[in-house]
């Protein structure tokens, strides 16, 4: 009987440090959390971190860009690119019912406009086939053809113009 | 019969002097009752040459309003803003008052509807269109040029190409402003057989 209780003792005596390391690391936690708690924002319901994330950085919005509108072609960087549009496009409507562009651009109308046609591609259909007015699939000028702007490139571009990477970017002749 | 003895005793007291009133009562009653008729009637009327009188309709709110504010007439660099009246209403008095009259129409198609839902303006949008290129085409582009006059219009500020067209069609007095700026408020209707203004002339020559 007394070695039971001399056991159970022993067995007190052995299990103090764990129960105070357990209460004081129980404290340092809550202090932890305390902190973690300063550093935490939430946005839209999520919790972010509030200092020095991206996410939660108030960047004021770059300004937007002017369009160039001199009427001046642009050269193209490569022969398929589609012609930049050196006029304002502000509310050209094209839709089923009228597209603007074509109001000047369409073979009919060049005469009075005096504007470049669009080029014979654009009649074409996906089988090759070549239609007598702009095939349904080269009808919205925008998916294709966009104004210039002023905006300069956002990344730094190695691009090079397929005559410079030959070597004879002066008119083929070197 | 009835109604023939009626109007012919109105008529008698219309035309019969007065018996309880004096010259001057008649008179100075007759001039401020008019005063007070006159501008009640221009008030009236200028209360109806409102934006806010326009859009108070659904038709009109939802389907043209709507598409004016993407357009440069509704917002732009120099924040000046053409509001319905005027483009659509002449600013003179006579040519207002005949406008107005003819807008009776409108009030007619208000009450039966004529245009109530999208589908119903989206059909009979040609034909609205069509009733005012013929109108700016009849007066010269009148509401045009209560703001952009040919004159005030300095061409070397303008793009070359706008430039020639000016003056190719506009100085020329060859075209009008809608023969070749339709659309520039509102969608297009389907554009099936209205040529541009600068093809249909040069196919003239």
């Amino acid at each position: 009987m007394k070695t039971r209780f001399l056991i159970a003792a022993l067995a007190l005596l052995a299990g103090i440090p764990a129960l105070t390391i357990g209460v004081t690391s129980g404290v340092v936690a809550a202090d932890k959390h305390v902190v973690m708690a300063d550093a935490t924002g939430t946005v839209g319901g999520i919790k972010v971190p509030s200092t020095n994330h991206p996410i939660t950085a108030d960047v004021p919005a770059e300004a937007t860009h002017r369009e160039i509108t001199d009427d001046q072609k642009r050269v193209r960087n490569y022969a398929d690119q589609p012609p930049l549009i050196p006029h304002a496009i502000r509310d050209y409507q094209i839709d089923l019912n009228i597209n603007k562009c074509l109001t000047c651009h369409d073979r009919r109308n060049t005469a009075g406009s005096q504007a470049p046609m669009l080029s014979v591609t654009h009649f074409q259909d996906r089988d090759g086939q070549t239609l007598g007015t702009v095939a349904a699939r080269r009808y919205f000028c925008t998916q294709c053809h966009v104004p210039q702007t002023d905006a300069q490139p956002i990344v730094p571009n190695s691009f090079q113009d397929f005559d410079s990477v030959l070597g004879h970017a002066q008119g083929g002749q070197k | 019969m009835k109604i023939r003895d009626a109007v012919l005793c109105l008529w008698r007291l219309f035309a019969r002097p007065s018996v309880h009133f004096s010259l001057g009562f008649l008179t100075l009653g007759g001039f401020i009752a008019g005063v007070v008729f006159w501008g009640g009637f221009n008030t009236a009327l200028e209360a109806t040459n409102k934006e806010a009188f326009c859009i108070s309709c659904h038709e009109m709110r939802d389907n043209p309003y709507e598409e004016l504010k993407q357009t440069i007439h509704f917002t732009n660099r120099s924040g000046v803003r053409a509001s319905c009246p005027d483009c659509h209403v002449p600013h003179q008095w006579t040519d207002k008052i005949a406008r107005k009259m003819q807008a009776s129409k409108e009030v007619w198609g208000k009450i039966f509807g004529t245009i109530d839902t999208r589908e119903k303006f989206l059909d009979k949008r040609r034909e609205l269109a069509e009733h005012e290129w013929a109108r700016l085409k009849s007066n010269n582009s009148l509401e045009c040029r209560n703001c952009h006059s040919a004159d005030s219009m300095d061409i070397t500020k303008q793009n070359p190409r706008a430039a020639k067209m000016h003056e190719t069609y506009l100085f020329t007095g060859q075209n009008t402003c809608i023969d070749c700026h339709k659309g520039i408020a509102h969608h297009l209707p389907d554009m099936q057989g209205i040529e541009p203004g600068w093809s249909m002339k040069t196919s003239q020559k």
